[in-house]
């Protein structure tokens, strides 16, 4: 039981970052509250299926369905024995001074903190292709979530495109349950993959079991390609046109596409609480600063794909390593760190390995042409981004307020980092020279009665 | 005649079915299913664009992007790919009429 004078630590997130978080805490004799959107507790890898349903954690997760279940099940008990508070369906939507303002079904709440841990992950990593607004274009987790959590495919013939460990994984599973994959578009070159071969060979189980994954696509993949127009008609996608590593112009008909290029971590609360941020050069993109442990500063503590985008087994990792942080800084005996340090470290440069391999297509960005639709929530072009480069100079936050990139319903989470790329080719600078987008609450769409209803 | 949903469903079939009304319609779903899968069961679009002439059909269904949010026939909105579908629901892939 924890003493009346305990800390409040809360936990935002409960994906295998926010879980292991929990539970050294809850080890600890402490009693964390964690808040999630999902409706049970896994994350989006992790990810668990409504009540009823009856595929197995082998059918859903493959080879990782022994960490699903172990996450899964320890959770669970953690939260039935009372060992935690575990706020389901809730999403935080603005940090300030101390206190969270989290949004659920009966409205607003505030929730005060003495430590937070934020495990809030990550998602795809967009790159913008003129004609990625239109109806059937989805994120490569989006296929993901949708096959795992509801047993479907999107589409009834599938072209899957971009980079990254995702664009194999979801090809392989989308065969697997049946679905009709007409392709799988790399825009990485194969000379290109050999370069991460280094990083890769830190885990090299992993390393082989996406080869073979790989070859269960056949003819359908292809790496070096270029992705050149999404063609749509009234209810949306018909084909992709492409070129392949030959040059060859490509029309593959679907109604269909996946895309995604890696990772883009989830920021905008680390931006709230007030976390301080540094450009990274080989993920090409702004992320959070913290110690090694995932410390912050002012209490605040990041874990998970949130701060360094080392995947679902790095995640578990650094949310025991986040917690132990904190459990130190509270005074309070704090398990080992240094093997958990160690596997990290391994972890660091199989995620570097991958960066390398799969890179994020700069020049394909930086040469989108001016038609095309860069803020999918807004339909603001690319030409409307360089054109208010011009106008207001290589600064993020003026392009924003110029052309309305990153001020629509997604707040910029899918637009951003494409955007200034073109801010950076027009004002001859760097992305982090350009700056990034600033969070602002809400994070997340918050109907008006919501707060009427605020206690 | 209900044109030909977006999604084509690979596994978990056998489950109780749901009614729904899609601007007045009664449409078929299946328990569990969120309400961005019922709408797709057997149509192409969720929602118009406010900003182009795209229909729009979700994006990333981990509700982040906010691409899903449709109208319901109260006059309040949902984010389709968090929420599950429910018996009787009423939504909408346009704003109400007489909205006040």
């Amino acid at each position: 039981m924890s003493e009346p004078q305990a800390p409040r630590i809360v936990i935002v997130g409960a994906g295998p970052a926010g879980i292991r978080a929990a539970a050294t805490l809850v080890e600890a004799r402490l009693h964390p509250v964690v808040i999630d959107e999902a409706n049970r507790a896994g994350g989006q890898i992790y990810r668990r299926p409504p009540a009823g349903f009856l595929r197995t954690p082998e059918q859903l997760y493959g080879s990782e369905a022994a960490k699903a279940r172990a996450l899964h099940v320890h959770f669970d008990r953690l939260a039935e024995e009372g060992r935690l508070t575990y706020c389901a369906r809730s999403s935080v939507i603005a940090v300030h001074e101390g206190r969270l303002h989290v949004l659920g079904e009966g409205g607003v709440q505030v929730i005060g903190y003495d430590r937070l841990i934020l495990a809030t992950g990550a998602s795809d990593r967009m790159a913008p292709i003129p004609g990625w607004q239109n109806a059937g274009v989805y994120s490569l987790g989006a296929a993901q979530i949708a096959l795992k959590a509801q047993g479907v495919a999107l589409g009834r013939r599938i072209v899957l495109m971009g980079s990254g460990p995702l664009l194999t994984l979801v090809g392989a599973q989308l065969l697997k349950a049946g679905a009709d994959v007409a392709a799988v578009l790399d825009t990485s070159p194969w000379h290109r993959q050999m370069q991460g071969f280094w990083g890769l060979s830190a885990r090299p189980i992993i390393a082989l079991r996406g080869l073979a994954l790989r070859a269960m696509l056949g003819g359908r993949y292809h790496a070096g390609v270029r992705l050149e127009r999404i063609e749509a008609g009234a209810s949306g996608v018909t084909a992709l046109r492409w070129r392949d590593a030959g040059d060859r112009e490509r029309i593959t008909a679907c109604d269909m596409i996946g895309m995604g290029w890696h990772l883009r971590a989830e920021t905008h609360l680390a931006d709230l609480a007030g976390c301080a941020f540094a450009y990274d050069e080989q993920w090409r993109q702004w992320l959070p600063k913290a110690d090694e442990m995932g410390r912050a500063g002012n209490g605040v503590y990041l874990a998970g794909d949130g701060v360094r985008l080392l995947g679902a087994d790095g995640a578990e990792v650094a949310g025991r390593l986040a917690a132990t942080a904190c459990l130190a800084d509270l005074g309070r005996p704090a398990p080992s760190v240094s093997a958990d340090l160690r596997k990290l470290a391994r972890l660091e440069r199989f995620a570097r390995g991958l960066a390398c391999a799969f890179p994020w297509p700069v020049a394909m960005v930086r040469t989108l042409p001016d038609e095309a639709i860069v803020c999918r929530c807004e339909n603001v072009t690319a030409g409307a981004v360089r054109e208010s480069a011009d106008l207001g100079g290589g600064d993020a936050n003026r392009v924003k307020s110029l052309s309305r990139a990153g001020m629509g319903r997604c707040q910029g989470r899918y637009c951003q980092l494409a955007a200034v790329e073109l801010v950076a080719t027009r004002a001859g600078c760097t992305p982090g020279a350009v700056g990034r987008f600033r969070g602002q609450a809400p994070v997340r769409p918050a109907p008006i009665g919501a707060f009427l209803q605020e206690s | 005649m209900i044109a030909a949903g977006r999604i084509v469903r690979l596994a978990e079939r056998d489950r109780a079915e749901v009614q729904f009304l899609l601007d007045g319609e009664i449409r078929g779903a299946l328990a569990g299913d969120t309400v961005l899968t019922a709408m797709l069961a057997s149509g192409r679009a969720l929602r118009k664009s406010e900003f182009g002439a795209e229909p729009r059909a979700g994006f990333c269904l981990m509700g982040a992007c906010q691409d899903c949010w449709v109208w319901q026939e109260e006059g309040s909105r949902l984010r389709a790919c968090t929420t599950p579908v429910a018996e009787g629901m009423r939504l909408r892939t346009t704003p109400p009429e007489n909205w006040p």
